[in-house]
């Protein structure tokens, strides 16, 4: 609208006004404060929540990473980048950053390669796919305290399912509560247990998005499943690909129920993700001001 | 692989049939150790059934926790929390789509970009935020701070531009003002796209766990997650059967009604994959 640009703040001129009277422009004018006050009242109040609960505390973070500040406190020390200071020279950094990655990597990249492994298996014109297709999502609406807690006892190394199962094809179970390798490997396992079939099910959308004449016009070229699938389907899977890429990294980023229910974020320290650790420090170290610049991990003490 | 005739098939099979097995096969371990008592559980070799189905662990599990204020506050929670959250998201949809006003994009990259804000970096500011206001312990506190509806109004906007605007201008023409056109034309015209988000958000706030886990230290304001892990308080050895019983109270609702309304549910899920 060209001649809806009056900011809300501009009064509108009351008929008494001396000038000379332009009554269109006026009630336009009237339009467009009108239509102002209707989109506060609608959006208004979604838009501050998100102000006051995502944009405030979002910058704030970064003032609170300035003070040495512990919640609750009531006094807090300016120490301008000492934080960030701390945090690079911390000789638990490197390690806690290496145990993300391994974890942001394994998740996500483990998880988009079984979801489309999952996602081609349950294209194919099977019996029973429909009902296959509903159980391997049904984890994923799990809550994620309740799932930590059951695999927990499926690991346990002595009595968990999982140890007999390995004992009768010969192996001993591995340390999975002690050994910080094994652990962080049991927390990968779970959380692609819970949220593959979230991947296999968008993936399974996109490829019943695929013409079936490109497929046709392929293998009538001679070309083999493997191949058509490398040259046809993939590609036609990009922004498929680009959108999952985006949004399971934003969920393992941020996953903490799993750890927390299982491993809170040990052994010695070797499930502590960076995400992970500000909820360590801040709540469990209680340093809120370390934590706001995103901290390595101290030992958890408190229940 | 194979090429083509049975044999492509039985490879199918064979994989679709260990994904089912792996996904199912935990759940049911779950069920039957919810039944075993302590000698059963921790016994070499490995004892697979139960020996009776006396519920004695969901006892002993309602008991030593509140269980029956946990099921209602993660119900206010969760009825609250997911329709206040889609309210907020039609009506601030509905305003992006159809009020005329300057800067409505500068508007909808406000909503959307917050997105992108982990929860852990807001985390502390809230916290603080939230003990000065006295919402400790409070369904406030639980539900106000992740009230604002992000994911959802972008997927309304989406589906709102989808929607013939002759509708909406022969409503105008009868009269029929903005309150009225939302809720009495694009709503009603919206059906699954909300019955699919909202279903999403309902299974969200019943799982949500890490703002409710810092907000929350009284058991009788617990939600289930919260209160679950009170289950773990044990010394010495944990108590598996106990424990499972829990869990399994927490999650066959959730089963149950993710089967009864799976297709509404896995569109939902689908729906924010393919108009993002």
């Amino acid at each position: 609208m060209a001649t809806a640009t009056s900011p809300p703040d501009t009064p509108v001129r009351r008929a008494g006004s001396h000038r000379a009277p332009r009554s269109r422009p006026r009630a336009r004018r009237r339009g467009a404060l009108r239509n102002w006050l209707l989109f506060a009242v609608l959006a208004g109040p979604n838009i501050a929540l998100l102000v006051v609960f995502t944009y405030r505390p979002l910058l704030q973070s970064f003032y609170l990473s300035t003070l040495q500040w512990n919640l609750g406190s009531p006094t807090a020390i300016p120490v301008g980048l000492a934080n960030y200071a701390d945090f690079f020279a911390d000789p638990g950094t490197p390690r806690m950053l290496a145990i993300t990655v391994v974890f942001t990597l394994a998740t996500v990249g483990g998880g988009m390669v079984l979801g489309l492994a999952l996602a081609v298996v349950l294209n194919r014109k099977l019996r029973f796919r429909g009902a296959a297709r509903t159980i391997v999502v049904a984890p994923y609406v799990l809550s994620g305290v309740a799932v930590g807690l059951l695999w927990l006892f499926v690991f346990d190394p002595n009595f968990g399912v999982l140890s007999a199962v390995l004992r009768v094809v010969g192996f001993g179970s591995p340390d999975w509560y002690t050994d910080p390798g094994w652990a962080l490997a049991m927390v990968i396992i779970v959380y692609l247990w819970k949220n593959v079939g979230y991947v296999a099910l968008i993936y399974l959308a996109g490829l019943q998005a695929v013409p079936r004449d490109l497929l046709e016009a392929a293998s009538l070229d001679g070309a083999t499943p493997f191949r058509t699938f490398v040259s046809v389907v993939l590609p036609l899977l990009g922004p498929t690909t680009f959108f999952l890429s985006i949004t399971t990294l934003l969920t393992s980023l941020q996953s903490f129920d799993i750890i927390r229910a299982m491993t809170d974020g040990g052994p010695l320290e070797g499930t502590t993700t960076m995400m992970y650790s500000i909820y360590l420090e801040g709540f469990a170290g209680g340093r809120a001001g370390y934590s706001s610049r995103s901290p390595r991990s101290c030992s958890w003490c408190s229940s | 692989m194979c090429e083509r005739g049975r044999r492509p098939a039985v490879g199918g099979y064979a994989t679709m049939i260990i994904a089912v097995a792996v996904m199912v096969l935990p759940l049911v371990w779950m069920v039957l150790a919810s039944f075993k008592d302590m000698d059963e559980l921790y016994r070499l070799p490995i004892q697979w059934l139960p020996e009776s189905l006396a519920p004695a662990n969901y006892g002993t599990a309602t008991q030593t926790v509140p269980f029956g204020s946990f099921f209602v506050n993660s119900a206010i929670a969760t009825v609250l929390g997911a329709g206040l959250k889609m309210t907020l998201g039609l009506m601030t949809a509905y305003a992006l789509v159809f009020v005329d006003i300057p800067f409505r994009r500068f508007f909808f990259y406000v909503v959307v970009c917050a997105l992108l804000v982990p929860q852990q970096i807001v985390l502390i500011p809230n916290y603080a935020l939230a003990a000065e206001l006295g919402w400790l312990n409070t369904y406030q506190g639980l539900i106000v701070p992740g009230l604002a509806s992000a994911f959802g109004t972008f997927l309304f906007r989406q589906h709102f531009l989808t929607l013939p605007r002759s509708i909406l201008e022969a409503a105008e023409i009868d009269g029929a003002g903005h309150w009225r056109r939302l809720w009495r034309f694009v709503v009603p015209l919206s059906g699954p796209t909300i019955a699919a988000v909202g279903l999403v958000s309902i299974v969200t706030e019943w799982n949500d766990y890490l703002w409710p886990l810092l907000v929350i230290d009284r058991p009788e304001m617990m939600t289930l997650p919260v209160g679950l892990t009170l289950l773990m308080n044990f010394d010495g050895v944990p108590n598996w059967g106990v424990i499972m019983a829990g869990t399994v109270l927490v999650t066959v609702p959730v089963l149950a009604v993710f089967f009864l309304l799976q297709r509404r549910i896995v569109a939902g899920l689908v729906t924010g994959a393919v108009t993002g």
